[in-house]
């Protein structure tokens, strides 16, 4: 079996899904200062998948995935250019407001960061200050739901109001989660989600993203190459700010086009 | 690894040094712990001496009489009208209970000095008594009158007896006259109200604190509102929103070094452009107050600063990455974690403000305040400059007001810093 990488401009990876990207990057450079963090970055990302960036640390995968919802503006020195379109949109366009893109591309990260709140304010926190509720019951809704579908309302149904910092480090991560999801935005970015959790604790959040992944697009960070293995659909390898390879993860990992691929997954560089 | 030495000797080599290592623990522990005893003795050392001076001035010496109440004296005309009732002569009537009490002194100058053992507010106080009960007057009432400051340092023993029968600022006859009357048990010591709810005065045995406290609490109303807010204002703006670039460097350059300038160059600018440009009223609280924000603010910026920069970056990073507009992750986040460090700093700038001197004798709140200020533009003092007044004083008798007034100042500040802390514990559980 053949399959088209995306470094091909001939050949998008229209031929594998009849759909259009729900992300196209067009020729992205992000700058911070004079290094060169990425460069000319060209990938799309489909809708309802998950798609894995793995990679060597400092490849850029994190600063990519930092682009998606304007993370990097915060970074003074940061330069971005080039084109991230999001449905047909550009997010870098003057008339998109970065709050307005991160409810629509809500983002979990490497560390738990639940808010020192209790877990109910922590998932009603994003509804609240987008105005998505009109109604203390809707709200309640909200937040059940987001818990139930991070698989954490059976665990926390009765302690609502305890500190969401309460929790063990899997839970917060899955409370992280659900307060992302709180928003019902349309793409979840994850930034090495599993990083800092024990297996037991890792395999819920992969069943989880597994499970999220028919409502939403998942963009996710991982060293871990069974991770990526285990939860993508499609994976892109980053090194040294380009993007190595795109395909199918099974292709991917079995069937790597560059020699680069094929050392960093067998472990002999990274 | 090169294998050449047996690893053994590491081991030796490590037993070698670890006496050395522990004993250098040891003394590591033992100057700590010198460095703290010598701290809390230094401070056992202030508070008892200013507890052990002050302490007695809580207490005032009176001297039980039997008092006329001549309606002769108090109300010649009869007319029995209030206006007349407070014109009466009562520093007479209370000279008459005196000499009552010593039917056998005979002669102006013993008179005179009989008068002198009781204070001249032992008058108002006899007007206070009529003025709220006048059926008083006509009848005959032993009174507990206000000693003069002399009589009260015999009676606490800070007075000096000598061999002569004499004692300091005490004549002969007059410590016979106090021995007789100590006798009858007719000299004692009661609760000093009148330190605690009034004004200054000339004199030690009249002057009281109220004002000065009253005083400091207005100031420092006027100095809170101004440094908090604006100190948190510019704190946030700088930390949180300001571009980093040469003119924000310069800003946060001179903030540090405001916070280093000598308080009185904060009073002369009170003086010159609040006092000489703006025109407002002089030895007030208002402008006091507004000198002592001057010079709190750059300690609440630098405090407000470090507090938002020690909030953990993540916490940012998740409200932005929800989609908080950067003024929401400011004040639905960074603030409130931030805030209890803020608290921290205002108290320390606003403990600083409590005990300055210098910058309000450069507007004049060193004036001689005898009326409790009630408005934040009433002339008035406050605690460390009447501290400072009556250590200047010569009179034996404000020692002790000196020392109790420093006490009444700890406890201010104490009750401040208590409330503080109270209202952080309050924001904390919030969270």
């Amino acid at each position: 079996m053949e399959f088209v990488t995306d470094l091909d401009t001939s050949g998008p990876p229209d031929s594998i899904l009849p759909t259009t990207p729900k992300i196209i990057t067009e020729g992205l450079n992000v700058f911070y200062g004079d290094n060169q963090a990425l460069i000319s970055v060209n990938l799309n990302i489909n809708e309802n998948e998950v798609t894995a960036l793995i990679g060597p640390s400092g490849c850029g995968k994190s600063t990519y995935l930092r682009c998606l919802n304007r993370m990097n503006d915060d970074i003074e020195i940061c330069r971005v250019d080039g084109r991230i379109l999001l449905d047909g949109e550009d997010i870098y366009g003057r008339q998109l407001d970065p709050v307005q893109l991160r409810a629509r591309v809500g983002m979990v990260f490497q560390k738990p960061n639940p808010f020192p709140k209790s877990i109910f304010d922590n998932v009603a926190y994003g509804p609240k200050i987008h105005g998505l509720v009109r109604h203390k019951a809707d709200l309640e809704e909200i937040v059940m739901n987001s818990l139930e579908r991070a698989g954490l309302a059976n665990e926390v149904r009765d302690r609502l109001h305890e500190p969401g910092t309460s929790l063990s480090g899997g839970q917060q991560q899955r409370l992280c989660i659900a307060r992302a999801i709180a928003v019902q935005p349309e793409v979840i970015l994850m930034d090495e989600p599993c990083s800092a959790l024990d297996p037991i604790a890792t395999a819920k959040i992969e069943e989880l993203i597994d499970e999220l992944r028919q409502n939403y697009t998942i963009i996710i960070v991982t060293h871990s190459m069974q991770q990526a293995a285990r939860v993508s659909q499609r994976t892109a390898f980053f090194h040294l700010g380009e993007i190595v390879e795109i395909g199918e993860t099974a292709q991917i990992f079995t069937n790597p086009r560059d020699e680069r691929t094929q050392g960093y997954i067998t472990g002999r560089f990274g | 690894m090169n294998n050449d030495q047996p690893a053994i000797s590491i081991a030796d080599t490590v037993a070698k040094g670890l006496r050395r290592r522990r004993a250098a623990e040891i003394r590591l522990r033992i100057y700590g712990i010198a460095a703290i005893s010598f701290v809390l003795m230094a401070l056992v050392v202030l508070l008892g001496s200013i507890v052990s001076k002050g302490i007695s001035a809580f207490q005032q010496t009176h001297i039980a009489v039997l008092v006329n109440f001549d309606r002769e004296k108090i109300d010649p005309a009869g007319s029995g009208k209030i206006e007349d009732l407070r014109r009466g002569d009562y520093d007479g009537i209370a000279r008459n209970s005196m000499r009552a009490a010593f039917p056998g002194v005979s002669g102006r100058r013993n008179r005179r000095a009989l008068g002198k053992m009781i204070s001249s507010g032992a008058g108002d106080q006899l007007r206070e008594m009529v003025m709220a009960n006048p059926n008083l007057i006509g009848t005959r009432q032993r009174v507990w009158l206000l000693a003069s400051d002399e009589i009260d340092m015999l009676n606490k023993g800070y007075a000096r007896r000598k061999p002569d029968g004499s004692a300091t600022k005490v004549s002969r006859r007059q410590v016979a006259w106090y021995d007789a009357l100590v006798v009858k048990g007719a000299v004692e010591r009661h609760l000093n109200w009148r330190f605690l709810t009034g004004g200054d005065s000339r004199e030690p045995e009249q002057a009281g604190v109220w004002a000065a406290v009253v005083g400091s609490a207005l100031t420092m109303i006027i100095t809170l509102m101004l440094a908090f807010p604006l100190g948190v204002a510019a704190a946030i703006y700088l930390q949180e929103f300001a571009p980093k670039n040469r003119w924000t460097d310069i800003i946060e350059v001179n903030i540090n070094n405001l916070a280093a300038v000598p308080s009185i160059v904060f009073g002369l600018l009170g003086l010159t452009v609040i006092l000489g440009f703006f025109g407002l009223p002089r030895s007030t609280p208002l402008v006091g107050g507004i000198v002592l924000a001057l010079m709190t603010l750059p300690t609440v910026i630098i405090a407000s600063r470090a507090a938002l920069m020690s909030v953990p970056p993540s916490i940012r990073e998740a409200a932005r990455g929800l989609g908080a507009s950067s003024s929401q992750v400011v004040f639905h986040h960074v603030l409130p974690l931030a805030m209890p460090g803020i608290m921290t700093g205002t108290i320390i700038g606003m403990a600083r403000a409590l005990g300055e001197t210098a910058p309000l004798l450069m507007i004049g709140m060193v004036a001689f305040i005898v009326d409790v200020p009630s408005k934040f533009e009433d002339a008035a003092t406050v605690l460390p400059v009447q501290i400072y007044l009556w250590a200047d004083s010569p009179e034996r008798g404000f020692v002790e007001k000196t020392a109790a007034a420093t006490m009444i100042l700890l406890v201010f500040l104490l009750a401040m810093n208590a409330a503080a802390i109270l209202l952080r514990k309050k924001f904390e559980r919030k969270w």
